[in-house]
């Protein structure tokens, strides 16, 4: 204790302590029914570090070749000590991360958290929720299994589809025309070089944007605590908060240790390129509304290819929704009304869908 | 706005409370590292290649020559003396584990790395070894020159 008094008097003389901390004594937390939603963010964060440390554990053991990287990830998963649980940690939370990552865009959404000034905390929310699904796709195939290979022939075959520069991203995103050696040695350039890279700068913009604006109160709790002055709650960040936050990272570690020791993350079969496709292939869980949907639109709709359609459909719709603060103001209140109604329909057309791409065959 | 400050608590209450929550934490701290740690020390590699191996054909040689051939997972040097005898050693040098080489015009075995010198049994004779190499038992089965560890050893 005494060593730590030392320590932050030697850091108080030299930097100013008091006043570097001071942002973080200051910032609160406004408290009401619905301030459960605040800890989705911090949660995401959490699984973003969890996957960090244990991705930096994979690296030491894995190999990113055709040749050797399926290899690699059986001998983590059954010679190296404790690596089963590494490896299921890091799938289970990449899914839990998109799932808390997800749940945190549409709870910011209902919220109308997004509204002025947040515009951009929102931009730089969803193109961090894109980079995430982008983590997840370009990690699914490091262990070149079968699944993992069709899927990625899948999906950036449906990249190809794109008019004008279709063929040149997909054969950016391949290596090549085919799905290779190439292609897994350039997924793992993306998923822990570019991608991780990109990632940390916006996560730092993101919480910046965070502690710059505070935390917003939902539109319907303002009013009344504007009617009311006397019944506004809120709580420090630091420490009442922040506790709170950690507990929550405990709930969450809880449920991604109990999910990766009971349930642990399978392998499959090895990759072969000349091999016929396993019946009921399917993408991971949060690209399978997309999947399910391309499958469901007729080859020709008009004169236009059906899964062009869809492509550009879901292209369209994903800028829409990364631009979606700027309608709130428009014409009084139906932008508003507008977006809450997309939000619905959009969250009851994934999750319908999802489950639908599930009991298909 | 009003903010909620943390009611006062009775101090040994207070202490309990801090004991339990720093345990909990320092505990979950340990049940992260032990399989950190664990996980970051690989595991032994299986000496795949037994305990004889077929160094080369008997012919493939010439008097007063050398070759380094795999004996299990390292290096290991065969040669055939001017007298037409084999001799089979492990070619790490004992010093800091360079790979060393039969010289012919010495009639003796060098580590290039910092000058060590052995002669043909192993023994090290000049500059920094501080071990002889280790010396397998050589025999000729058939036409194929067969390298086997000494028993024991």
């Amino acid at each position: 204790m005494r060593l730590l008094k030392h320590v932050h008097n030697w850091l108080d003389e030299r930097f100013d302590w008091a006043e570097l901390t001071a942002p973080l004594r200051k910032k609160s937390v406004p408290v009401h029914g619905l301030s459960y939603w605040y800890f989705l963010g911090g949660i995401t964060l959490f699984l973003f570090g969890v996957q960090i440390c244990t991705g930096i554990l994979l690296l030491l053991y894995y190999r990113p070749s055709a040749s050797e990287a399926f290899e690699s990830v059986q001998y983590i998963m059954t010679r190296v000590q404790f690596g089963w649980l590494v490896r299921s940690i890091h799938s289970w939370a990449a899914n839990l991360m998109i799932f808390t990552a997800f749940a945190h865009m549409f709870s910011v959404l209902f919220l109308r958290a997004y509204r002025k000034p947040r515009e951009l905390t929102w931009v730089t929310g969803m193109i961090l929720l894109f980079l995430a699904m982008g983590f997840g796709f370009s990690g699914y195939l490091l262990p070149w299994n079968t699944l993992a290979f069709f899927a990625t022939k899948v999906g950036t075959d449906i990249a190809g589809q794109l008019p004008v520069a279709g063929k040149w991203v997909m054969i950016f995103l391949r290596g090549g025309e085919e799905v290779t050696g190439a292609t897994l040695t350039r997924f793992f350039g993306f998923h822990v070089a570019v991608l991780p890279g990109i990632t940390t700068v916006l996560v730092l913009v993101h919480v910046l944007l965070v502690q710059k604006f505070g935390i917003s109160v939902p539109p319907g709790v303002e009013e009344r605590w504007k009617g009311a002055p006397e019944q506004a709650r809120e709580m420090k960040f630091f420490p009442s908060f922040f506790l709170r936050e950690l507990m929550a990272w405990y709930i969450a570690l809880a449920v991604l240790g109990a999910l990766a020791a009971v349930s642990p993350w399978g392998l499959g079969t090895k990759a072969d390129p000349f091999a016929a496709a396993p019946v009921g292939i399917k993408p991971e869980w949060y690209f399978l509304f997309m999947f399910q949907s391309l499958k469901l639109i007729p080859a020709k709709v008009w004169f236009v290819d059906g899964e062009l359609l869809g492509i550009l459909v879901f292209g369209v719709a994903g800028l829409l929704w990364l631009l979606l603060p700027f309608f709130d103001g428009c014409k009084g209140g139906r932008g508003r009304r507008l977006i809450m109604g997309a939000g619905m329909f959009a969250l009851g057309f994934i999750v319908a869908m999802t489950i639908y791409g599930y009991v298909a065959k | 706005m009003e903010t909620q400050e943390p009611p006062q608590v009775q101090p040994a209450r207070r202490r309990v409370v801090e004991i339990l929550l720093g345990g909990g934490l320092l505990a979950s701290i340990v049940s992260f590292l032990y399989p950190v740690l664990r996980y970051l020390v690989p595991p032994p590699v299986p000496d795949l290649g037994g305990d004889e191996v077929v160094a080369c054909k008997t012919g493939e040689l010439k008097s007063n020559g050398s070759k380094i051939f795999r004996f299990g997972n390292r290096p290991a040097l065969l040669l055939l003396t001017a007298e037409g005898e084999y001799r089979a050693l492990s070619a790490t040098c004992t010093h800091l584990s360079c790979t060393v080489q039969y010289r012919n015009d010495l009639h003796q075995i060098w580590c290039a790395c910092h000058n060590g010198m052995y002669d043909l049994n192993g023994r090290n004779i000049a500059g920094p070894p501080p071990r002889p190499l280790e010396v397998f038992q050589v025999h000729v089965r058939g036409d194929e020159v067969v390298v086997s560890r000494k028993r024991g050893a």
